[in-house]
């Protein structure tokens, strides 16, 4: 068989369309190799990937790199290596620092960056056998929600090419939705893998902060930034989860807790008398029609199953936005300081707008005689929230609502928008604020075919209860028609 | 017009950990290779972390006990942003307003003439930095040595309570030896370890602080800080006498013209934008921890003071060594090596051990490794024993060399009867010299003195 129709098979296969899952069992039966699923998705991103523009290009690593990394994970599957991604294509988001292959996080400041070191997310990718299929593309230094803000070209929503992937973690989200990667690796700050994951339509974890190592991830705010899985289903999130969670001697913030098994089957009484807490503060003025009739019929599904819905009063989201905006600001004014162009890297006048916008912001906030004013009530006003969650999960053992208020936005609607974003984000905001693990899970489509996401909150390092009751809706709602759906490239 | 001076002090010390403050890249970088001892940590690399030196941490609150400070329960990291080149991250990982250690005091003795002969100089804070890279100019290019960046550094800070170089200089003395005593940095000036900023001023009569303050930096020495603060309070005495206020500024100490000439100009405390470092989780002490720490430090400090030279230089007097060679022996670690071993192992009888420690106190100073103190001791007793046995002479033999020298040398004899002892000495060795093999000494010195009686 001669390549072009080795490709044009492989298409067919639609092995790039696997999930985690399906992709390791075929694996380990040998119905196919890591070569076959690496190459259909390579393939897939040759296809369509310069109508979404899913990855950083020239795409790194480089093709060959690439298939010798799957030529690799097939010699270790042959002798029946058992590693938990073995042989697994995943695309990483443009901010984690992989040893040897340009890292630019979007920005053309670091155009020319290539790191001497992986992230620790990276490095235990590798160490799990998964192949590093490409960087994906994100809003410049994960500043925003739209991945407008690239200085490589924004990326474009796979279910509708004219609205947006969200972001900043657009780039692997829409990888995922458009079969382009297996599964992919996403960063939030506050909303940066759920409000993207919700535009997809693919299911996005915002782990507790400080579950997963920040070690090589370029600072966003480092206070809240927390690397999460993109993924097809809830099994997988779990699956990548297990793999990524821990605490890193190179990461004084991660923390103690044992890692759970987050793959464990799911006990079938999960969502019997599961106190769900729904807060109408979530449903703001404003919110999409579409949007909101569709989580509350999600809502009812889970009652159906069994699940005491529970009235709970949660601060506003809108004054987590103010914290959130302060301290976010504040951190990234003095993350972004080192630069400075004397080392490596390009010359700041290669900042963007937004970059330029959020450095001015945020050494106001911390400047004396601002200090107390701004970032030290925004600390105060952090706990607040954080007392808030805390008596909300006295009564409930979960939260739910709408992940963002709106549908996928049209392309170009956050130009000129400065605070795009933490509207956008209106609704993952409290829990980034308050560190709390949260995941977004499609739940259909709007009457103009995009997709429509919901949030599961739990307490701090909960991933367990909140990956458990995704997964059982997902399970419950399996045969729904809108499932069968895929992008149209 | 009457002033007094008002004078405070900030002291960098280095601390000897093995690795740096904040990565694992060896914090030994004196006189390294430029760059070699980095990694994306310390060179400041995007993504790059901080994971806090126990040690170094441990080291810094210790030295607050040692200076009598409170060890407050909660304390954290705070970030310093400002731009220098050597700077890697644009910020310095310093403690603003929750340091390790605040409010200490420090004895210090006072100048001989003075009422008191103690004086307290409180401690505001002393708290935990990384160091920062080293700038080399050369010709028009500058170079970058990352070596240096994120070495622990303790900063030490007391009021403006000195009011002379001498008081200044007994304070840092004093510091150095808490610092050696406790083993957390050797403290040598010359490679940087402990560095000194004054910060000087001089309060009008009536005045209740001054409306001005000095800084002056690069000061690597206690004579120049002693200098430095001669040479600011004359200027500055100037100035005042002129009916001027001087300057607000940092200076530079010159040490070709033993001067202070200005560096930057401060209007006010610069912005450093200071908020909690968001990378690394404040800390929460026990009582346990700081029991356990507080007793460290006073066995430590009991220990260092027991084995000070000045008490050793006592006990080695005790037992029979002169002043000058006690002293003489404990100022040497060789020294003090071979002469403990000498005691603690019986070696020689006790009434023999002073002689030997003068004997011992001429001995050059040499560097040797704790291995060869045995060897080297066994050599030195038996060059002490060969110096001090004399062979046996005929009383009469000794009278006649002694009628002959005291004849041919009558000068020395009236000086000597005349009260200079000195001159004793000088007949001594004629006698000695009359005989082929060596002698007695004091037997010699014995039987002249009866003879010119």
């Amino acid at each position: 068989m001669d390549y072009l129709k080795l490709k044009e098979f492989l298409i067919m296969t639609e092995l790039n369309s696997l999930t985690i899952k399906q992709a390791k069992e075929g694996l380990i039966k040998r119905e196919f190799s890591s070569f076959d699923l690496t190459e259909a998705c390579l393939a897939q991103i040759e296809k369509v990937d310069k109508k979404i523009n899913a990855f950083i290009k020239p795409i790194a690593p480089t093709y060959d790199d690439v298939v010798s990394a799957a030529r690799k994970a097939d010699k270790l599957l042959s002798s029946n290596q058992d590693l938990p991604l073995l042989g697994i294509p995943i695309a990483v988001k443009d901010n984690f620092s992989t040893m040897g292959i340009r890292t630019t996080a979007s920005s053309k400041v670091l155009d020319d960056y290539i790191p001497p070191y992986d992230a620790t997310v990276v490095k235990k990718l590798k160490d799990a056998g998964a192949v590093l299929i490409g960087k994906t593309n994100m809003d410049a230094w994960a500043h925003g929600s739209s991945t407008e803000t690239s200085d490589y070209g924004s990326t474009k929503n796979p279910w509708n090419t004219k609205h947006l992937p969200g972001g900043s973690s657009g780039g692997s989200a829409a990888a995922v939705a458009a079969d382009e990667a297996i599964a992919a690796i996403g960063s939030e700050t506050a909303g940066s893998i759920r409000q993207p994951a919700s535009w997809c339509g693919v299911v996005g974890l915002k782990p507790t902060y400080g579950r997963v190592s920040r070690y090589g991830v370029i600072a966003m705010a480092s206070s809240l930034d927390s690397p999460g899985p993109i993924t097809k289903t809830v099994e997988d999130s779990a699956l990548l989860l297990r793999v990524l969670a821990g605490t890193d001697e190179f990461d004084a913030t991660t923390s103690l807790p044992p890692v759970g098994d987050y793959t464990l089957p799911v006990v079938d009484n999960k969502i019997k008398n599961l106190k769900i807490g729904i807060s109408d503060e979530y449903f703001i003025d404003g919110i999409d029609k579409e949007v909101e009739s569709a989580v509350r019929l999600s809502i009812e599904k889970l009652e159906k199953m069994g699940a005491k819905i529970v009235k709970i009063n949660l601060v506003k989201p809108k004054y987590a936005t103010s914290v959130y905006t302060i301290i976010q600001r504040s951190e990234v004014s003095s993350n972004l300081a080192r630069y400075d162009g004397v080392r490596f890297g390009k010359d700041r006048k290669l900042f963007g707008e937004e970059a330029k916008r959020r450095i001015v912001l945020g050494t106001y906030s911390l400047s004396s005689g601002y200090y107390n004013q701004y970032y030290n009530r925004a600390a105060k006003a952090r706990s607040l929230i954080v007392n808030d969650f805390e008596k909300a999960f006295e009564k409930v053992n979960v939260i739910l609502g709408p992940t963002s208020p709106s549908l996928p936005l049209h392309a170009g609607a956050s130009e000129n928008a400065a605070m795009f974003g933490e509207i956008a984000d209106i609704l993952v905001e409290p829990s980034s604020i308050a560190g709390l693990p949260g995941i977004n899970i499609p739940i259909g489509f709007s009457k103009s075919m995009l997709p429509i996401g919901m949030q599961i909150i739990g307490r701090q390092f909960a991933e367990d209860l909140v990956l458990q009751v995704a997964h059982q809706y997902e399970m419950a709602t399996a045969n729904e028609n809108w499932r069968k759906k895929r992008p149209n490239l | 017009m009457k002033y007094t001076p008002v004078i405070g002090l900030e002291v960098h010390v280095e601390l000897k950990t093995k690795s740096k403050m904040f990565c694992r890249c060896s914090a030994d970088y004196f006189g390294k290779k430029p760059n070699t001892h980095t990694c994306p940590v310390c060179l400041g690399l995007p993504g790059a972390l901080p994971v806090p030196n126990k040690k170094a941490i441990e080291w810094c609150i210790m030295l607050g006990y040692a200076l009598n400070c409170e060890i407050p329960p909660f304390s954290r990291f705070d970030r310093k942003n400002y731009f220098y080149p050597d700077l890697p991250k644009g910020y310095q990982i310093s403690q603003y307003d929750q340091p390790f250690a605040v409010d200490g005091e420090v004895f210090i003795k006072q100048e001989p003439n003075s009422q008191n002969k103690e004086k307290k100089i409180d401690v505001r804070r002393v708290h935990m930095e990384e160091d920062t890279g080293k700038l080399i100019h050369e010709g028009d290019l500058t170079l970058i040595d990352f070596n240096r960046s994120g070495v622990p550094l303790v900063e030490i800070v007391t009021e403006p309570d000195f009011v002379n170089p001498f008081e200044v200089t007994e304070y840092l003395k004093s510091l150095k030896q808490i610092v050696r005593y406790l083993g957390i940095s050797n403290a040598d000036m010359e490679k940087g370890e402990m560095r000194l900023e004054p910060n000087i001023s001089l309060r009008k009569e009536g005045e209740k602080r001054p409306s001005y303050k000095v800084e002056v930096k690069n000061i690597n020495s206690f004579k120049f800080v002693e200098r430095a603060i001669e040479f600011e309070l004359a200027r500055q005495r100037e100035i005042l006498d002129k009916g001027e206020t001087p300057v607000q500024e940092t200076r530079g100490f010159i040490e070709k013209t033993q001067s202070t000439v200005s560096q930057r100009i401060k209007e006010e405390a610069s912005d450093y934008r200071y908020f909690p470092e968001p990378d690394i989780p404040p800390f929460r002490w026990t009582d346990e921890q700081r029991n356990n720490w507080k007793t460290e430090v006073k066995n430590l400090l009991e220990e260092a003071r027991k084995n000070s030279p000045k008490e050793k230089a006592n006990f080695y007097v005790g037992l029979g060594v002169s002043n000058a060679s006690g002293a003489s022996i404990s100022a040497s670690k060789y020294r003090t090596q071979v002469f403990e071993a000498v005691i603690k192992e019986n070696i020689l009888p006790k009434e023999q051990l002073g002689k030997f420690g003068n004997f011992l106190a001429n001995k050059p100073e040499e560097k040797i490794d704790q291995n060869l103190v045995p060897n080297l001791t066994k050599q030195l007793i038996n060059q002490f024993k060969s110096s001090t046995t004399t062979a046996d002479i005929d009383d009469k033999e000794l009278d006649k060399a002694i009628e002959l020298v005291l004849r041919e040398n009558e000068t020395a004899v009236s000086d000597y009867k005349r009260g200079k002892e000195n001159a004793i000495m000088f007949l001594v060795g004629q006698v000695m010299h009359n005989f082929p093999q060596k002698i007695d000494a004091s037997k010699v010195k014995a039987s002249l003195l009866a003879k010119i009686k």
